[in-house]
């Protein structure tokens, strides 16, 4: 909390020591882990209530190829890291070369997601109640794709914002004093890792 | 953490307005896409006002049909045969009608009016701000509200209605068109909530962000006006609950679109879920729509009494015990719902222990006028109106926490009363007080008092006489949300009553016209506002009436807190937050720490 | 006409139970709404501005505050301590209901209550079963059990006179229990908002002396089935019964899925 003094003598103010766009992104996942948690508690409703709709893992969900996605997504967090490490020394090639790591990272989740969404729905395991063929019941489509739908989104929103983030770098707009929209976008990304990690345990392997 | 010295990233918001320097922006820049807080204020309180209009007039129609059931509304003809045919209110409309108006008033009206308008007008200014932290997301936020009302009124014109399945969307009802009779305006219905939850949360993060790091020096946070802290805490709120509603929306959604079963039990779904994931939102949402109003309360209640708030810290501990209960309570929503009765005992509890952090604030209020010098301004007579209301919702809030009287009197004109006590005598005169208070400071001309205190004193009777007779009919067991009770032979008797609570209704809404004319024509012909009309101590009154862009000609230090009222040794009955201490004091200040 | 704040006699046992508790609270909410408005009202005419007053300079008493915050607490523990007991007699009795009501099921569905009697042998599922669309009736001074449920959306299933109200959940069956201590004609209401036809989703209630009630049964149960609503495949008796009843687990009142008892 080094540069929290140096905040306090140059703006006077009562803060928290936080820059604001850190403590609005802070904010904001906050919010984001309240959503994520309506739609894990009511799979976690739904599941206690319907067992039966449940297949057993590995049967009908893809363990380890979805492991595998999951190994990716923990890499780019540490490309992210990577990335963030880079600017803070100024280090512009190191902060490029590590952005373009973590969305070639981010898009091959988002891609096999997309790989495996296709094949799941040839199987007959699909959101809708009435088509649902699969194993189990169509609480288990429409939950799967629901928790999995909404995180993908966010990776996707997430890839988005680091071809952005990339752009800018690229142009020189981050510095070893200016590296506020890195760190946001790292917190960003490693919180939807975090809530990868999350998902896959109660959907996949439990 | 980071071990560059350096604020990067941090807001330069903060170019203090040179004094005298023209604002060059654009009539767009300033008015229309306008970041500047005080602009967004007045933006939310013009729209937030019309859906206050519009959910007013939902209201009369509901009157209408209650006190004359099944005759025509007169003019009614032109809402169209499958409203109204002939005027007369179908009872598939009357159910849009009781939908619409609980949807607009909560989300459209009393929310943003309490959290867009306040916490816009006041926040950056409270706390010695030039702006808010994040200035365009401001702006995204109110652009944001307007199209989900648009959306929600919009509605009203599609095949099938609006909503009818009551504002609080219970499924299976809301998630089946089939047996609603409802299709378009449903999803449209709960789209729009998904639309204003995303206005909502950049709202809450501006609001957190700015309170946590913006504040002059000198404003600690026990220094912070009651509203501020209201204004925090319901952010938070604000930032945890309504991301669960926006995902009970979408699972809603998806059953009425997609053909998931999340709330429908054919294939395993659980329509209780949709309740615990509304109420888990919907109880912390009940006091979104109250702790502001509490804040604007004290803040209007202790300069009108020209004394300190009594037991400032106890009143911001009670918001902040009110907030944290907020979230274990939401189960007295569904004591007669189906949910385990022995849960039901225990949000007996949780929700009996929530009464006393409401009743502390009442006390404190009392203690805030006792041995004051009262001064019954327009805005002091509303923040009275308020406290004096509010006891009432809270106290018949008692009855139905206890879950054997609730199952008598829930879903009936009980609930029905007790909701108003507390949204429009509690919520609505706190936000009359405010309106009525900063008008001055935004607009730069006073409302008329005199105009005022008539749309006071008919507020408050007509209001009463709406209000309270429903308390009667609910121990009546007069249902809420039926068309005709007339059906009813053991209600039919109640039909006098219903007839009296039109005609109050029908007055109530012709006096809010004082309002709008008073609101309307004191913009232009209002008297001049000059910088303190109400000779009050918060930040904002320092500066002139509108406040410039930017606010502050330069950083304010502050002093002490916002209530210093009629302090001995000063001739002013009020003491300024950034006025500087005078030698007496602080000579006084420097004995002090020589003694510590 | 009643403007008051009297509740209209109870015909139940719990009835006046939940009654008393209501008038308990009536009393503890009334007089500290006297008080707080009455100190309200006089504060404002005693300390009303006036040449030369001053207010005084005080912010606060931690003494009083502690008072004001431990009065109320007890007031709403006591008022919630009270409440339990009748609030877990009114729904949870002995395992949901006394042991020997008598057991009835009403399934709701858009805009009717279907009440399904289990005829003199007082046992549901067996073929002397007949069922009465919005009709309710009861001995009196004996504990009926009903078993709940709901064929569409939530109705509330509300017999004001009893002091009974239950959400009917599709998916779930509910039960609720009361004993009525009055004979009497009775209103039954729906009072949750379950579509177009909400308002008018009524059923009366009759409450019969005992010897009355067998009588009734006696007769219904032997009635022909075209006295049973259209959709039931249940009747008073014949071989459609019988069929109905061979048939294992087979119900036309039961929901589709399995929600046995409470979430």
């Amino acid at each position: 909390m080094s540069h929290g003094a140096a905040i306090s003598a140059t703006h006077p103010m009562e803060g928290m020591k936080v820059y604001n766009l850190k403590l609005g992104m802070w904010v904001f996942l906050l919010s984001e882990v309240m959503f994520f948690s309506s739609l894990i508690g009511a799979y976690i409703i739904l599941r206690f209530a319907h067992p039966e709709q449940w297949a057993e893992p590995n049967v009908v969900l893809n363990v380890p190829l979805t492991g595998f996605n999951t190994f990716m997504l923990i890499c780019s967090s540490v490309t992210m890291v990577k990335a963030f490490a880079a600017i803070e020394h100024g280090d512009q090639a190191g902060l490029r070369k590590w952005l373009i790591a973590t969305i070639i990272l981010g898009s091959a989740f988002v891609s096999i997601q997309v790989f495996e969404y296709i094949k799941l729905a040839h199987e007959g395991f699909v959101p809708v109640a009435a088509r649902y063929a699969a194993e189990g019941g169509p609480l288990y489509g429409s939950t799967f794709y629901t928790m999995t739908g909404f995180h993908g989104a966010h990776v996707t929103i997430g890839v988005l914002a680091l071809i952005f983030t990339t752009i800018k770098a690229f142009r020189g707009k981050y510095s070893a004093t200016d590296y506020g929209g890195v760190e946001i976008m790292g917190l960003y990304w490693h919180f939807v890792d975090l809530v990868w990690i999350i998902l896959f345990t109660i959907v996949y392997l439990i | 953490m980071s071990t560059v010295p350096i604020e990067i990233g941090h807001p330069s918001v903060q170019h203090w307005a040179e004094p005298g320097h023209a604002d060059h922006r654009s009539f767009l820049r300033k008015y229309i896409f306008s970041t500047d807080h005080k602009v967004i204020g007045c933006q939310f309180l013009i729209m937030s006002l019309t859906f206050l209009l519009i959910g007013g007039l939902l209201a009369m129609l509901i009157r209408w049909q209650l006190g004359w059931p099944g005759t025509a509304v007169p003019g009614g003809a032109i809402l169209g045969d499958a409203k109204a045919p002939g005027g007369i209110i179908l009872p598939e409309f009357y159910n849009s009608l009781v939908t619409m108006h609980g949807t607009i008033m909560i989300f459209f009206a009393i929310m943003p009016l309490l959290v867009g308008v306040f916490g816009n007008w006041l926040i950056p200014l409270h706390v010695g701000a030039a702006d808010m932290a994040f200035p365009r997301l401001n702006m995204a936020s109110f652009w944001t509200a307007l199209p989900a009302g648009v959306i929600m009124l919009s509605s009203f014109f599609v095949t099938g209605g609006s909503a009818a399945a009551g504002w609080t969307a219970y499924a299976p009802l809301s998630a089946s068109p089939e047996l609603s009779g409802v299709y378009m305006g449903q999803k449209l219905w709960c789209l729009s909530l998904i639309v204003l939850g995303f206005s909502s949360l950049m709202g809450a993060v501006n609001y957190i962000t700015t309170i946590v790091n913006m504040r002059a020096p000198g404003m600690k946070w026990m220094r912070l006006p009651l509203p501020i802290w209201a204004l925090f805490i319901t952010a938070i709120l604000v930032l945890l609950a309504i991301p669960v509603l926006t995902g009970a929306l979408i699972l809603l959604l998806f059953d009425q679109t997609i053909g998931t079963t999340f709330f429908l039990p054919k294939d395993g779904g659980q329509p209780l879920m949709w309740q615990h994931l509304f109420w888990y939102f919907g109880h912390p949402e009940v006091y979104i729509l109250i702790l502001p109003a509490m804040g604007i309360a004290s803040e209007v209640i202790s300069n009108g009494s020209r004394k300190p708030i009594f037991g400032y810290k106890f009143m911001v501990y009670a918001i902040v015990a009110i907030a944290f209960l907020g979230w274990i309570v939401w189960g007295h929503h569904m004591f007669q719902s189906g949910m385990n009765p022995l849960l039901g005992g225990a949000f007996m509890t949780s929700t009996m222990i929530i009464a006393v952090p409401s009743a502390i604030k009442v006390f404190n209020w009392l203690g805030t006028i006792y041995r004051g010098d009262i001064h019954f301004h327009v805005p002091m007579l509303n923040a009275l109106a308020f406290v004096a209301m509010f006891v009432i919702g809270g106290l018949s809030g008692v009855f139905m926490a206890s879950t054997p009287v609730d199952i008598y009197i829930h879903d009936t004109y009980f609930i029905v009363a007790h909701i108003h006590y507390v949204l429009f005598g509690g919520s609505l005169f706190a936000i009359f007080a405010g309106i009525y208070f900063w008008y001055p400071k935004f607009f730069g001309r006073m409302l008329n008092p005199t105009l005022g205190k008539i749309h006071f004193a008919l507020t408050f009777v007509f209001y009463n006489a709406v209000f309270f007779p429903m308390h009667n009919l609910g121990l009546d067991g007069m249902m809420r949300r039926i068309y005709d009770p007339n059906q009813y032979e053991y209600l039919a008797q109640y039909q006098p009553m219903n007839t009296f609570i039109s005609v109050s209704a029908l007055l109530l809404g012709a006096s809010q016209l004082i309002f709008l004319f008073n609101f309307l024509w004191s913009l232009r012909g209002g008297k001049k506002a000059p910088a303190n009309p109400w000779n009050s101590n918060s930040l904002e009154w320092t500066l002139p009436s509108p406040p410039p862009h930017g606010n502050f000609p330069t950083m304010p230090t502050v002093y002490r807190g916002p209530y210093e009222y009629s302090v001995p040794g000063r001739e002013a009955d009020y003491w300024p937050q950034s006025e500087p201490p005078g030698e007496p004091e602080r000579k006084a200040a420097h004995r002090e720490e020589v003694h510590a | 006409m009643d403007w008051g704040w009297l509740m209209s006699e109870p015909a139940s046992t719990f009835g006046s139970k939940i009654d008393s508790i209501y008038y308990v609270i009536l009393v503890i909410t009334g007089v500290i709404f006297v008080l707080v408005e009455g100190a309200l009202i006089v504060f404002l005419l005693k300390y009303r501005h006036r040449e030369g007053r001053r207010a005084e300079y005080s912010h606060g008493h931690t003494k009083l505050e502690a008072v004001w915050t431990i009065i109320p607490f007890i007031l709403v523990m006591a008022i919630a301590w009270m409440s339990m007991d009748v609030w877990l007699e009114a729904k949870i009795a002995d395992g949901h209901a006394p042991a020997d009501a008598l057991p009835l099921r009403v399934t709701a569905k858009q805009f009717e209550w279907n009440v399904t009697y289990p005829g003199p042998d007082e046992k549901l599922d067996t073929p002397d079963d007949f069922v009465k669309r919005n009709q309710l009736h009861l001995p009196v001074g004996r504990a009926v059990r009903v078993d709940l449920a709901s064929e569409d959306v939530i109705h509330s299933f509300f017999l004001p006179v009893f002091r009974v109200k239950q959400d009917a959940v599709p998916g779930m069956v509910i039960p609720v229990w009361f004993e009525a201590t009055k004979a009497g004609e009775y209103p039954l209401g729906c009072a949750e908002l379950c579509g177009l036809g909400h308002y008018r989703m009524r059923g009366s209630v009759t409450v019969h002396e005992a010897a009355a009630f067998d009588s009734w049964v006696a007769e219904e149960g032997s009635a022909p089935a075209a006295e049973t609503p259209a959709p039931a495949d249940t009747t008073g008796g014949g071989a459609e019964a019988a069929e109905a009843a061979a048939a294992p687990g087979h119900d036309h009142q039961q929901p589709s899925s399995e929600g046995e008892g409470r979430a």
